[in-house]
């Protein structure tokens, strides 16, 4: 066991901490406040295209709000203003937390974060105006990326910067993922943008590039952002080291082997040499050692601890998230055998498994961390603890009604689609039921969600009574409380 | 790992291992595949597209087709593909020779397209189904792309180009027709060009039975 490693931040004094707080206050609360309004954005574009599905005359007669807009603004909005924009939050807020220095020239990281925004805004705009690229996850037209690659390449390079000027000690695990995710996804982006985008790259070879990137965005910029945030919260709540600095190394190592080669997984049977296809299906399957050396290392550090979930909403949220990292990691693997693969490829349990891995796993470990964050940041409490009681459950039952519905729904559409006796009409009437189960799933999610984008404004207006402590759900014992 | 050299080397090179791998393998060895000649005619497969069928994949890059419709004929036994009639022969990556972009696709929420056109060849039976899918398919949950098109009094004589045989709720009243905008026409030039039926030496046609 590893003591240093997960109470490392507490060698600081409380003044110190607070000025290392109040140094970040500016730009994280702006990438804060704009993810939170683009996943309001975002999720209500989503619940439109998913009753476009089961209404197809929905709209239908407004080019902008057309399906085959609807869901790519939709998945850029919530991939790049909600959950990059998050990302970058606690990424830079964490990183200053960890390396024990305060942001200098935070205004720079202000102008940004209004960057980031207006190339959010302005590619949405673009792909409901028509000029999506219709490439999977990169459908923000080419005038739009390059304000985004701007914008990011000043929190790249701040937080290498922090990294570099760190307070001599220990570099905590949560150090190597967020130092690993913003070296790769600069890398990512601009290889995908030249490649795809501004000098696009012949036929079939667009598609491996397109898969390597839009795998590559998930699992190597948002995974590593989220597995920092839990590696940092849950033993903050809890007040213990993480169970083990070998298996964090090795779940550290074998990621970043293993992950950035799966993403041909998504084009299995696809126009491509069969050994690029091969290597993904077997780097998928390896990617159960990461993926299991970090749930071991999450469930030893949990084990005796999990009261904790009663009064934390932090640790409710990040747990919850930790726990769907899991199953959709391993889900993923799965999903990469060719046999299972060729029934659920094409099909709604895509969707599924990446609301699975974008929701479950990393939103809700963004909400846990911006409840730990937030309060340190305005000084303010939470002002209910029943509205974040309420946003967990809505938004908790809401994303695994969705799963579950889409990937029961899906698997039966692919059976059909299977069979060949069956028409194609099979496979529709089979998921149709599921679709509307979706649909409603949908509003719980944007309910849950008002309410959290409630709770926030009224954080950053301090509006409510003043807390004397953190809202908890209920009042913790005292041998488990907290260690502010 | 105390040290930024390490960290920083490390995850550059487990990284770039996968870039070397899936990027510029790709960009190197699939980027520069030729088109095959066709040793009938002289000619080369895949074939040529007119301007208006490669104007077409620009509407349907902008509308977002893609997002239902792929375009791959994978493989058999791994799927049943071939069986379901999506294609004669799997598609391989010499195929999206011309595609700007490769529309591979990643949903099945309505038909292939790989070979839509050998499928339904008629212009105006896409113009149809484009401008109201459920009076061709009854239980179709395509959305209607009617914004593509032009509803307008007839001057005259009727247009070459209106779309006939229009019927249910949205079809033109007496004295009135349907014109299909350039896009839509486009578009449909688009997919009647999507034919995959010739042979290619990696990916020959099955025998004819």
């Amino acid at each position: 066991m590893h003591v240093e490693s997960a109470i490392a931040p507490n060698h600081l004094t409380v003044q110190e901490r607070a000025e290392i707080d109040a140094s970040t206050r500016l730009p994280v609360l702006v990438f804060f406040g704009s993810a939170v309004f683009w996943l309001l954005v975002g999720s209500l574009l989503g619940l439109v295209a998913a009753w476009q599905m089961t209404h197809p005359a929905l709209l239908d007669q407004m080019a902008w709000f057309t399906f085959g807009r609807l869901r790519p603004a939709h998945l850029n909005t919530v991939a790049y203003g909600w959950a990059s924009a998050a990302g970058i939050g606690v990424g830079l807020w964490l990183m200053a937390r960890l390396c024990r220095i305060p942001l200098v020239h935070s205004k720079l990281l202000v102008s940004a974060a209004i960057f980031w925004n207006i190339g959010v805004l302005v590619g949405v705009l673009g792909i409901l105006a028509g000029d999506s690229q219709s490439i999977e996850w990169l459908e923000f037209p080419g005038y739009a990326t390059p304000i985004l690659f701007i914008a990011y390449a000043f929190v790249g390079i701040w937080a290498i910067i922090m990294f570099r000027y760190r307070k001599p000690g220990h570099v905590y695990v949560s150090q190597w993922y967020l130092l690993a995710a913003f070296l790769w996804f600069p890398w990512l982006y601009a290889t995908a943008n030249i490649l795809l985008i501004w000098q696009p790259i012949q036929g079939s070879a667009q598609g491996a590039v397109n898969w390597w990137f839009a795998h590559n965005i998930v699992g190597l910029w948002f995974t590593p952002i989220g597995l920092a945030s839990a590696f940092y919260m849950i033993p903050k709540v809890i007040g213990r080291p993480i169970h083990s600095y070998a298996l964090s190394v090795i779940g550290f190592w074998s990621f970043a082997l293993f992950c950035s080669w799966t993403g041909m997984s998504h084009l299995i049977g696809g126009p491509f040499p069969a050994w690029m296809v091969s290597v993904s299906v077997a780097t998928s399957a390896m990617m159960f050692i990461p993926v299991v050396a970090v749930a071991i290392n999450y469930h030893m550090t949990m084990r005796g601890n999990f009261d904790a979930l009663k009064w934390s909403p932090t640790l409710r949220f990040t747990v919850f998230g930790a726990m769907a990292y899991t199953v959709a990691s391993l889900e993923g693997a799965l999903m990469a055998i060719p046999s299972l693969n060729t029934i659920t490829h094409f099909t709604d349990y895509t969707i599924g498994h990446a609301h699975l891995g974008l929701y479950a796993f990393f939103t809700m470990i963004m909400f846990g961390a911006m409840y730990y964050i937030v309060p340190r940041l305005t000084g303010w409490e939470w002002p209910s603890s029943a509205a974040i009681r309420w946003h967990f459950w809505l938004v908790a039952t809401g994303i695994v009604l969705m799963i579950v519905s889409l990937s029961i729904g899906g698997v039966l559409q692919g059976l059909a689609q299977y069979d060949p006796q069956s028409t194609f009409k099979t496979s529709l009437d089979y998921v149709t039921p599921f679709r509307w189960v979706r649909g409603i799933s949908g509003f719980l999610l944007l309910a849950g969600q008002t309410i959290f984008a409630a709770l926030f404004l009224a954080m950053l207006l301090k509006i409510g009574r003043r807390r004397e402590g953190p809202a908890l759900f209920v009042a913790p014992d005292a041998v488990n409380a907290p260690a502010q | 790992m105390n040290r930024l050299p390490l960290i920083f080397f490390g995850v550059f090179l487990t990284f770039a291992f996968s870039w070397l791998g899936l990027v510029v393998y790709p960009y190197f060895e699939l980027g520069r595949l030729q088109p095959a000649p066709d040793e009938d005619t002289g000619g080369y497969f895949p074939p040529t597209t007119t301007g208006l069928a490669t104007a077409g994949q620009k509407v349907f890059s902008a509308n977002g087709c893609l997002y239902c419709h792929s375009q791959q004929v994978r493989f058999a036994p791994l799927s049943t593909d071939i069986a379901k009639g999506l294609g004669l022969r799997q598609t391989v990556a010499r195929d999206y020779l011309r595609a700007q972009p490769a529309f591979l696709g990643t949903m099945r929420t309505g038909p292939d397209l790989s070979n839509i056109g050998v499928r339904q060849p008629d212009p105006n039976w896409h113009h149809r189904h484009l401008y109201e899918p459920r009076s061709v398919t009854d239980w179709s949950i395509m959305p209607s792309f009617r914004f593509l098109y032009q509803m307008r009094e007839i001057q005259g004589q009727p247009s070459d180009d209106a779309v006939s045989g229009l019927i249910g709720p949205h079809a033109s009243p007496p004295g009135f027709e349907v014109v299909p905008s350039d896009d839509a026409k486009a578009l449909v030039a688009y997919l009647v060009s999507l034919q995959r039926n010739y042979p290619l030496p990696e990916s020959p046609l099955p025998p004819v039975k």
